[in-house]
C-alpha cells in the first residue's frame, strides 16, 4: 500500500509536467483554483483565455488524454487523464467552458453520430473553437427528466421543435447542443423520446440567463419556437432518445460525480477562522463545539479524499472503479453547506456580511453557503443519488412508477 | 497510486471470512451472550492455531512477522463476525504495548506466548466513569507493588497479564508510568462487571500490593499510552468497519424479504435512503481506516491524526449502522431472538473501548493545530 506512481505513470507524469512547464506558468502558491465558467463580468475574458489554452493543449493531445488519437486524444488510460489533471492543476490555466461538451455531448455524438458529423464537430470542439451544451432538464422535468415535454414533430425531412429547456449550463455561449425531445406522447414516457443535436445560434432558439441565488448566471432557459432540425441531426433511432440520454448521463456522472475535493471552505478554513474569532467565552478554537465540528469535517473530507485514492488505484490497476466512487457529491455538497453554515454562525451577527473586503477570509463561508444548495441539486439531487446508491450499489428495488405503462399524455401532472 | 490491499491480503481476508463463517456463526456469539463462558475458548484456540494472534509479531519473538495490513484484514472479519474472544485486548493492546515499550527481555518473555495465544493480555487504563487522564489516574506503583482499582478492564476475567497505567509522580503528563502485572498473582482481585455487551468480558480489577514490573521508563506512561491507543484504534477501526458492513448486509436482507403495504419495504425511499447513508458512512470509515492502516504499516509521522480519523469515522459508521439496522427490522429487531442486538451492543462497546469519540476528536484537533501552525 502506497501513494506512488508506477514507473509507467511516473514517466507519463514527467512528460506531462515537462510539456506544461514549457507552455504554462506555475500557479502562485495559495492562488485560487481556476474559475468555473459563469460569472458574466469576467466571463468574456475568461472564455478567451480558456480558448487559447484549449487550442494549445489540443495540439499536444492533452485536451482529452483518453480519446483515441484519430479524434485528437492521446489514446491514454483513465489514470493518465487523472495524472495530467493533477499536473495541470499546479499551473495557472483557464478551463471550465468545455467540460460539458467534451465530457458529455461529444462522447454521445461519438457513440451515435454519423462519420460526417464526427468529422465536422469533434476536432473543433476539442480545440475549443465551438462549445456544446446539454439540453435535457425542463421546468416540469428535473430529477424525472424523462417527463420532458419539448415536442418534436416530423415535417418532411425535418423535425419542427417547440418547447422550453431550463438549467442549461453555458447555453449563452454555446454553439451547439444536444437536445432531448418528445416525439410520441401516445406511448409511456421513456419510449417516446428522441435525441437531436442543434445549432444554438439558430434564430428559432432563444437563450435567457437565469440569475441564481449566488448572483451568478451560468444557467439558462432555452426556448424553441418552430426550430427546424434536419433528420440527419438525429442521434439514435426515433423513440430511442432515453437510451441515448443514458449514454450522456453516464458520462455526466463520470465528470461531475468525482467531486471529491470540491470548492470552498473546509476544515482547514474553519480551523483558521476559529483561531481568529472571539466568542463570548474566548477564542473560538478553544470551544469544544467548534473543535468537534472541525473534527467531524476533517473526517468526512479525508474519507472522501481517500475514497478517491481507492478509485484511482482501481484505474491504475486497469480495473473498473468500485461502487464507492458514487459517494463523492453526496458527501461533499452537504458537507460544504454544513461547514459554511457553521462558519457563518461563528461570525455571529456579522456572519451576514458578504463583502469580501469585510467578511473574514474573503467571505469564503458566506460564498460557500450560497453555493452549496446548487451543488446539492446539480447533476443529481442528494435524494436521487441516495436512490442510485440504494438501487445500483445495494441492489434494492426501484420505486413503483405509476406512469410507467401509461401513455405520456395521460400521465398525472401537477400545475 | 496503490492505495488498496494486495491480492494476497485480500485472499487472507477471504480465508478469514470463510473460517469465521464456520467457527463463529451467530450462535457461538449468543452462547456467550446467554451467560456461558466469558469468552469462546474453542474459537480462541483455533484463531491462535491459525496464527492470527501472531500476525504482526516479528519472527524473532515467535510471530509470523507478516505485518499490520494483514492484521487489519483479519480485524475486519473478526468485527464482521462479532467474535466473542479477547483478540483486541491481547493483540491490539497488550501485544502492541510490549512491542512499543518493552525491553528486549520483556519481549522475549511475553511475545512468544502472546503470539501462540497461550497467554492473554489486556490494557488497563480506566478508573471509573471519567476519561483516563493524568488527572484521574490514582492507582500507584511503588517498590514493585501495585495498589488501586481499575474498571472497566476489558477481558479482565480472561487475561493472564495486564499492562496498567499507574501514577508514579505528582501531576502532569510525566506523572504516569506503565507496569505489567500477572493477574493470577496474589494481591489481585478480579470481579466481573455487568455490562452493555456481555459478549465482551469487562471486569473490575483491584490491586492490593500486587507484584508488578515497569514497562518503559518512569514518567513515560502517558505518552506510551497515547501511542498504544493510536495503534489499537486503527486495528479496532477495521473491526468496526466489518461490523458496519454486517449491519448493512443484515438490514438489506431483511428489507428485501419483509413486505408491508403490499410491497418490499426495501422499495420505500425511507428505507432505501437509510441504507444508502449506512453505505456512505461505512465507505467514509473504510477509507479513513485504509489511510490509518498505511500509516501503521509504514510508521508514518501522520499516524496520530490518521488513527483519530479512523477511530472517529468508524465509531460514527458503526453507531449509525447498528441503530438503523435494528430500526429497519421494526419490532422484531428489538427481540432477544434476532441478532440485531449483537451489533447494537458491540458497536457501543467498541465505540467506548479505547475512549469515546469526544476524546478522539479532541486528540485529532490538537494534532491538526500542531500540524497547521497559525
Amino acid at each position: 500500500m502506497d501513494f506512488n506512481d508506477t514507473p509507467e505513470e511516473a514517466a507519463f507524469r514527467t512528460e506531462a509536467r515537462a510539456w506544461l512547464s514549457a507552455n504554462a506558468k506555475p500557479r502562485a502558491e495559495g492562488a485560487a483554483a481556476p474559475m468555473r465558467a459563469g460569472y458574466s463580468r469576467v466571463e468574456a475574458d475568461a472564455l478567451a483565455r480558456a480558448r487559447e489554452w484549449q487550442a494549445k493543449r489540443a495540439k499536444a493531445g492533452y485536451a482529452k488524454v483518453t480519446w483515441p488519437k484519430q479524434f485528437g486524444g492521446l489514446g491514454g488510460t483513465p489514470i493518465q487523464q487523472v495524472i495530467y489533471n493533477q499536473e495541470e492543476a499546479k499551473f495557472d490555466t483557464q478551463g471550465g467552458f468545455f467540460d460539458i461538451g467534451l465530457g458529455m455531448c461529444i462522447p454521445t455524438l461519438m457513440t451515435y453520430g454519423k462519420p460526417e458529423a464526427l468529422e465536422r464537430y469533434v476536432a473543433s470542439a476539442l480545440r475549443g473553437e465551438e462549445i456544446w451544451c446539454q439540453l435535457f432538464s425542463e421546468p416540469s422535468a428535473g430529477s424525472d427528466v424523462a417527463g420532458l415535454k419539448t415536442r418534436a414533430i416530423k415535417d418532411g425531412d425535418d423535425w419542427v421543435i417547440n418547447g422550453q429547456k431550463v438549467w442549461t449550463s453555458g447555453a449563452h455561449y454555446s454553439d451547439f447542443g444536444i437536445l432531448l425531445t418528445r416525439t410520441n406522447p401516445d406511448v409511456p414516457k421513456h419510449k417516446g423520446l428522441t435525441m437531436f443535436y442543434i445549432d444554438m445560434k439558430d434564430p428559432a432558439v432563444t437563450v435567457k440567463p437565469i440569475k441564481q441565488i449566488s448572483g451568478g448566471a451560468n444557467f439558462n432557459e432555452v426556448f424553441f419556437n418552430d426550430l427546424r432540425v434536419p433528420d440527419s441531426q438525429r442521434l439514435g433511432a426515433v423513440g430511442d432518445g432515453w437510451k441515448v440520454a443514458l449514454t450522456t448521463l453516464m458520462h455526466e456522472r463520470l465528470a461531475v460525480g468525482g467531486g471529491a475535493g470540491g470548492a470552498g471552505a473546509d476544515w482547514k478554513e474553519l480551523l483558521e477562522l476559529a483561531r481568529s474569532t472571539e466568542l463570548e467565552d474566548g477564542l473560538a478554537i478553544k470551544n469544544a463545539v467548534v473543535r468537534e465540528k472541525i473534527a467531524d469535517t476533517y473526517v468526512r473530507s479525508q474519507g472522501l479524499k481517500y475514497t478517491t485514492y481507492r478509485t484511482l488505484t482501481a484505474l491504475s490497476r486497469g480495473q473498473q472503479p468500485g461502487p464507492e466512487a458514487s459517494i463523492g457529491k453526496l458527501v461533499s455538497a452537504p458537507k460544504l453547506q454544513d461547514v459554511t453554515g457553521f462558519g457563518t454562525d461563528l461570525q455571529d451577527a456579522a456572519g451576514v456580511i458578504m463583502d469580501p473586503e469585510e467578511a473574514p477570509m474573503g467571505a469564503a463561508f458566506q460564498q460557500g453557503y450560497l453555493a452549496s444548495p446548487g451543488l446539492r441539486i446539480a447533476g443529481g439531487t442528494d435524494e436521487i443519488l441516495r436512490n442510485i446508491i440504494a438501487e445500483r450499489v445495494l441492489g434494492l428495488p426501484g420505486d413503483i412508477r405509476v406512469d410507467k405503462d401509461v401513455a405520456f399524455k395521460d400521465a398525472p401532472t401537477g400545475r | 497510486m496503490n492505495f488498496d490491499f494486495s491480492d494476497d491480503q485480500k485472499e487472507l481476508r477471504e480465508q478469514a471470512k470463510r473460517f469465521l463463517k464456520d467457527k463463529c456463526p451467530p450462535k457461538t456469539v449468543r452462547a456467550i451472550l446467554d451467560g456461558g463462558d466469558s469468552y469462546d475458548r474453542a474459537l480462541w484456540k483455533s484463531v491462535a492455531e491459525m496464527g492470527w494472534t501472531a500476525t504482526a509479531i516479528p519472527e524473532e519473538y515467535g510471530g509470523l512477522g507478516l505485518g499490520y495490513l494483514e492484521l487489519c484484514v483479519i480485524a475486519e472479519e473478526l468485527g464482521n463476525a462479532v467474535a466473542p474472544i479477547p483478540f483486541a485486548s491481547s493483540v491490539y493492546l497488550a501485544t502492541e504495548a510490549i512491542l512499543v515499550a518493552g525491553s528486549e527481555e520483556q519481549k522475549q518473555k511475553y511475545l512468544p506466548k502472546l503470539a501462540s495465544g497461550e497467554l492473554i493480555g489486556t490494557f488497563a487504563t480506566s478508573e471509573g466513569a471519567n476519561a483516563a487522564t493524568p488527572k484521574t489516574i490514582k492507582t500507584t506503583f511503588k517498590g514493585g507493588k501495585l495498589d488501586g482499582k481499575k474498571e472497566p478492564v476489558a477481558d479482565g476475567a480472561n487475561a493472564d497479564i495486564a499492562i496498567v497505567l499507574v501514577r508514579t509522580g505528582d501531576s502532569g503528563e510525566r506523572s504516569l508510568s506503565l507496569a505489567i502485572v500477572d493477574l493470577k498473582a496474589s494481591g489481585v482481585t478480579v470481579e466481573n462487571l455487568r455490562t452493555f455487551d456481555p459478549t465482551r468480558n469487562q471486569a473490575a480489577v483491584t490491586f492490593a500490593g500486587a507484584p508488578a514490573e515497569a514497562l518503559g521508563a518512569t514518567g513515560e506512561g502517558w505518552d506510551l499510552t497515547r501511542q498504544i491507543l493510536d495503534r489499537a484504534a486503527i486495528l479496532l477501526a477495521f473491526e468496526q468497519v466489518g461490523g458496519s458492513d454486517a449491519c448493512l448486509a443484515m438490514a438489506k436482507d431483511y428489507a428485501l424479504n419483509r413486505y408491508a403495504f403490499g410491497r418490499q419495504i426495501a422499495s420505500y425511499q425511507a428505507i432505501k435512503h437509510k441504507l444508502a447513508d449506512m453505505y456512505v458512512n461505512t465507505e467514509i470509515a473504510r477509507s479513513n481506516a485504509y489511510y490509518a492502516a498505511w500509516a501503521l504499516a509504514t510508521g508514518a509521522a501522520e499516524l496520530p491524526e490518521a488513527a483519530a480519523g479512523a477511530r472517529i469515522a468508524a465509531t460514527q459508521a458503526y453507531d449509525y449502522a447498528s441503530r438503523e439496522n435494528l430500526q429497519t427490522h421494526g419490532g422484531m429487531g428489538y427481540t432477544w431472538e434476532l441478532d440485531c442486538q449483537l451489533y447494537y451492543r458491540r458497536a457501543k462497546n467498541d465505540g467506548l473501548a479505547l475512549g469515546a469519540q469526544r476524546v478522539w476528536k479532541e486528540k485529532l484537533v490538537t494534532q491538526l493545530e500542531r500540524k497547521n501552525a497559525a
